[in-house]
C-alpha cells in the first residue's frame, strides 16, 4: 500500500515534469516547424508537381515525373527524362561531393596545424588568434568578390605576385580557365573556412589535461608520436564536430560559386543547379525536386557521419 | 477584496494606457502611409555610368512631381538580375514598384506587369517597331523601352594607322589585323596589349556575342522564327572554331570570365586593339581621365567571310510597372518620365544610350554633342533580336544551354561539333512537341 502510494506520487510528479518539459519545448518546436518544417514540406510537395513561378497556385500533382519519366518518341525510341536521368544534375552532385571532400580535408589539416601553433605560448598570441579569424568574419559575398578581383587575369594581384616571384611565366585566368576554375573556388573556400576549423580545434586542444603531456615528456616520447598517440585521439570529438559542421556547409555551398564563377558548368554544385532551375529557368518544380534530393543527400551524409563518429570511440575501447 | 479592487483599477488603467498607445501607433502608421504615397522604389542594374544618370533623372522627377524614388541596385550581370526579379515577382512583393527589364524578358515576365498601352498611346508611333514588338506580348505592352542597344566594334585609330591597317570588314580580317598589331606592339615592349576583347563569360552577354559571329556567317539564329532548332550546322562549327583560335592568341584567356565592364577595363586602360561592346563605352572612353581619349573610334561589327552581314544583336532596357505595386499611378508616371523624349535625349547626350524614338535621330543637338548616336542608327536598324519571342518562357534555358556550349567550346572543353550536337539534343528535349 505504502509502496503503491509512493509510486503513485512519483508518477504524478513525473507526469508533471513531462508536461513542464513539453511546455518549455513547444515554442521551439513550433518555431522550427514554421521556419524549417513548413518550407521543407512545401519544397518536397512542389517537387511532385508541375509548378511554375509565374503561377504557383496552378500547380498540379504529377507524381515522380520530375525525378524520372519515360517518353516514347514517334520513332519508337524511348528516352528517360527527369532529374535522375539528367547528366547536368549528376555532374553537379559529383562537383559538390568532390568539393566537400577536398575542401574539408584541406581545412582540417590546415586548421589543425594552425590550432597547434596557436596553442603554444608566444608573444602576441592574442593578436595572432584574433587576426587569424578575419577571413571567417568577412561575409562570403564580399570575400568572393575580393578574390575575383585578386584573381583577375589582367589586373589581379595574384598573377602579379606569382609572376614577380617567377612561379608563373604568363598570367593565368583563374576563374575563366576550365583547369583552374574549380581550384579557384577551392582556394577561396579553404582561405575562408580554415580559421573556423582552427578555432574549434583550438577549443578542443585547450581542454586537454597537461599531466599526460608531462608524462610523455618524462618518458621521452617524440613530439610526432605525442601528437598522433595522445593529442589526436583526445581532440577527436572536437574534430568530428568541426568536420561535420564544415561538411554540411560545404555540401550546400552556393554564394561563393555564384559570385566567383557564375553560370560555369565546371563549378556548378547542387545548390547552384537548384537555384538556376528554380529562378532563372521556368522550371520551379524541377528545381524543387533538386532541392529535395539535395536535402536527402545532406541528411544521408549527416547520419553517416554521426553514426560512424559514435561507433569509433567504442571500437577504440 | 481591496486587493481585487486594486488589481481591477490597475487593469483599467493599463487598458486606457494601451488604448492611448494604440491611437498613437495608428497616427504614426497613418503619417507613414501618407509619406509612402509619394515614395516608390525602382530596381535597376548598372553598367558604366547608368546609375549616375538615373539618379540625376530621379532628382529631376522629384523636383517636378514631389514623389521620391529610391533605387535598389542590382549586379551588372543581367542573368543574376533576372533570378532576383523572378523571386520578388513570384512572392508578389509590393516593395518594388518599377522594374528595369532587359529587352528579352518581356515574354517571361509578362504576367507580372501591368499593360502600359493605355497610358502612352501618343508615343508608340514614334518608337521603333521592332523594339515595340519585342515588348508586346499578346497585345499587352509589358514594358516601355527606355533605351536601345546595338553593339559596335571599337578600334584604336592610332594603332591601326601606325600599322597601316584599314578598319576590318570581316571577322577574319579583324583577327589578322589584331595579331599583326599585337605582335608588333609586344615586340616593341607593350607586353600587356591584347588584340580583341569581348564578353565571353558564361551569361547572357555571351549569347549576344556568339549570335553575332554566327549571323555574320549566315549560321542562323539558334532557334528560327518557325520554331526550328538550327544551331547545329557546319557554319556554326566553323565560326566557333575560328573564335576558339582567338583565345590565348589575340584574346586573353580571361576573356571567358569577362562581362561588359571587364572588357571595358582592359580596353580603356589602353590594353586592347579591338573591343566588341555597346555604345555606353564610347563617352566613357573619351572621358577626361581616360588614357585612350581621342585615340579610338567605332565601326559596325565585322561581317562573315562570304559576303555575310554586319549583324549586331538587338539589346536594350525597358521599364515595367509591377502588378503588385501599391502605387501604380506614381509608378506609371515615373516610367513615362524616364522613357520620355526629353529624358531619352539627355541620356543619349550624356551616356550615348541609343534612343528608342525615331524622331530623336534627326535631333541637331544630339548630332552635335554625341555624333556616335547618328552613326549607330544603321547598326540599330540592322540589329537582330534574340530568339526570345519564339521560345517564350523557355528562352532563358535555351540561352543558358547555348552559352554553355559556346563557353565549353571556347575553353577547349570538347570540340565545337560535339558541343553543338549535344546542344541540339538538349534543345530538342526542351522543345518537346513545341515551344
Amino acid at each position: 500500500m505504502r509502496a503503491d502510494g509512493v509510486a503513485g506520487r512519483m508518477s504524478v510528479l513525473l507526469r508533471g515534469r513531462r508536461v513542464t518539459v513539453l511546455l518549455f519545448l513547444t515554442p521551439m518546436l513550433v518555431t522550427l516547424a514554421a521556419i524549417a518544417g513548413w518550407p521543407l514540406l512545401r519544397t518536397i510537395w512542389y517537387g511532385f508537381t508541375d509548378a511554375s513561378l509565374s503561377d504557383l497556385d496552378a500547380a498540379r500533382f504529377i507524381g515522380f515525373r520530375n525525378y524520372l519519366d519515360t517518353l516514347t518518341l514517334r520513332s519508337g525510341r524511348t528516352v528517360h527524362t527527369g532529374l535522375l536521368a539528367d547528366p547536368a544534375w549528376w555532374h553537379a552532385v559529383w562537383n559538390t561531393l568532390r568539393f566537400a571532400a577536398i575542401s574539408v580535408s584541406l581545412e582540417t589539416i590546415f586548421g589543425t596545424i594552425i590550432a597547434l601553433v596557436l596553442n603554444q605560448r608566444f608573444p602576441g598570441r592574442g593578436l595572432v588568434r584574433a587576426a587569424v579569424l578575419i577571413p571567417w568574419a568577412v561575409p562570403t559575398i564580399v570575400s568572393a568578390k575580393m578574390w575575383a578581383w585578386m584573381m583577375n587575369d589582367q589586373f589581379g594581384i595574384l598573377n602579379d605576385m606569382l609572376m614577380r616571384l617567377g612561379l608563373l611565366s604568363h598570367p593565368v585566368a583563374w576563374t575563366a580557365s576550365p583547369d583552374t576554375a574549380f581550384l579557384a573556388v577551392l582556394i577561396v573556400d579553404v582561405w575562408k573556412s580554415t580559421p573556423f576549423m582552427a578555432l574549434l580545434i583550438l577549443a578542443g586542444l585547450q581542454m586537454l589535461p597537461r599531466d599526460v603531456y608531462e608524462a610523455a615528456r618524462v618518458d621521452g616520447v617524440s613530439p610526432l608520436r605525442t601528437f598522433f598517440d595522445i593529442t589526436l585521439p583526445l581532440i577527436r570529438p572536437a574534430l568530428l564536430v568541426a568536420v561535420i559542421f564544415r561538411a554540411l556547409d560545404a555540401l550546400r555551398i552556393f554564394d561563393l560559386i555564384y559570385v566567383l564563377t557564375p553560370n560555369n558548368a565546371r563549378t556548378e554544385t547542387m545548390s547552384v543547379f537548384a537555384q538556376q532551375n528554380l529562378f532563372s529557368f521556368d522550371k520551379f518544380a524541377y528545381g524543387s525536386a533538386a532541392s529535395t534530393l539535395l536535402f536527402l543527400v545532406v541528411a544521408l551524409i549527416t547520419i553517416l557521419f554521426v553514426t560512424l563518429g559514435q561507433l569509433d570511440p567504442e571500437r577504440g575501447q | 477584496m481591496a486587493r481585487v479592487g486594486r488589481v481591477q483599477r490597475g487593469g483599467w488603467g493599463s487598458i486606457r494606457f494601451l488604448a492611448g498607445l494604440f491611437l498613437v501607433g495608428l497616427a504614426i502608421l497613418e503619417s507613414a502611409a501618407a509619406a509612402r504615397a509619394a515614395e516608390i522604389a525602382m530596381v535597376s542594374g548598372s553598367v558604366g555610368s547608368d546609375l549616375k544618370t538615373l539618379r540625376h533623372f530621379l532628382a529631376e522627377f522629384q523636383q517636378k512631381t514631389g514623389d521620391h524614388v529610391s533605387v535598389v541596385t542590382m549586379p551588372s550581370s543581367s542573368t543574376s538580375q533576372f533570378a532576383q526579379y523572378r523571386l520578388w515577382l513570384a512572392a508578389r512583393d509590393p516593395d518594388i514598384d518599377v522594374y528595369q527589364t532587359d529587352i528579352v524578358w518581356a515574354p517571361q515576365l509578362a504576367s507580372n506587369f501591368i499593360d502600359l498601352k493605355p497610358y502612352v498611346k501618343g508615343r508608340l508611333g514614334d518608337t521603333f517597331p521592332t523594339i515595340l514588338a519585342s515588348q508586346t506580348v499578346n497585345g499587352k505592352l509589358v514594358a516601355l523601352p527606355m533605351f536601345a542597344d546595338a553593339p559596335a566594334l571599337y578600334y584604336r585609330k592610332d594603332l591601326l594607322e601606325k600599322y597601316h591597317k584599314p578598319v576590318p570588314q570581316t571577322w577574319e580580317e579583324m583577327g589578322a589585323t589584331a595579331k599583326v598589331v599585337m605582335d608588333g606592339e609586344r615586340a616593341a615592349g607593350n607586353r600587356r596589349l591584347w588584340g580583341f576583347v569581348f564578353q565571353g563569360a558564361a551569361y547572357e552577354g555571351l549569347t549576344c556575342n556568339a549570335l553575332e559571329w554566327m549571323r555574320a556567317e549566315g549560321a542562323g539564329n539558334i532557334v528560327e522564327k518557325d520554331g526550328r532548332i538550327s544551331v547545329y550546322n557546319d557554319r556554326t562549327v566553323k565560326v566557333l572554331d575560328m573564335v576558339r583560335g582567338w583565345i590565348g592568341t589575340i584574346s586573353p584567356e580571361g576573356v571567358l570570365s569577362y562581362q561588359e565592364e571587364e572588357s571595358r577595363g582592359v580596353w580603356q586602360t589602353g590594353n586592347a586593339v579591338f573591343m566588341r561592346n555597346w555604345p555606353y563605352a564610347y563617352p566613357l572612353g573619351n572621358s577626361a581621365d581616360s588614357p585612350i581619349k581621342g585615340k579610338f573610334d567605332i565601326a559596325p561589327l565585322p561581317a562573315g567571310a562570304e559576303g555575310g552581314i554586319h549583324a549586331g544583336t538587338l539589346g536594350g532596357w525597358s521599364l515595367a510597372v509591377s502588378r503588385y505595386s501599391r502605387n501604380k499611378a506614381v509608378a506609371v508616371k515615373l516610367v513615362k518620365f524616364l522613357s520620355s523624349k526629353a529624358v531619352q535625349k539627355e541620356r543619349a547626350i550624356v551616356s550615348a544610350r541609343l534612343p528608342t524614338l525615331k524622331s530623336l535621330y534627326g535631333d541637331p543637338e544630339i548630332a552635335a554633342k554625341q555624333p556616335i548616336i547618328g552613326r549607330m542608327k544603321i547598326a540599330l536598324d540592322n540589329a537582330v533580336a534574340r530568339p526570345s519571342a519564339v521560345t517564350g518562357t523557355d528562352y532563358n534555358e535555351v540561352s543558358a544551354d547555348f552559352w554553355t556550349a559556346v563557353h565549353n567550346t571556347l575553353a577547349g572543353d570538347g570540340s565545337a561539333k560535339d558541343n553543338l550536337e549535344l546542344l541540339e539534343a538538349k534543345l530538342q528535349r526542351l522543345k518537346g512537341v513545341g515551344w
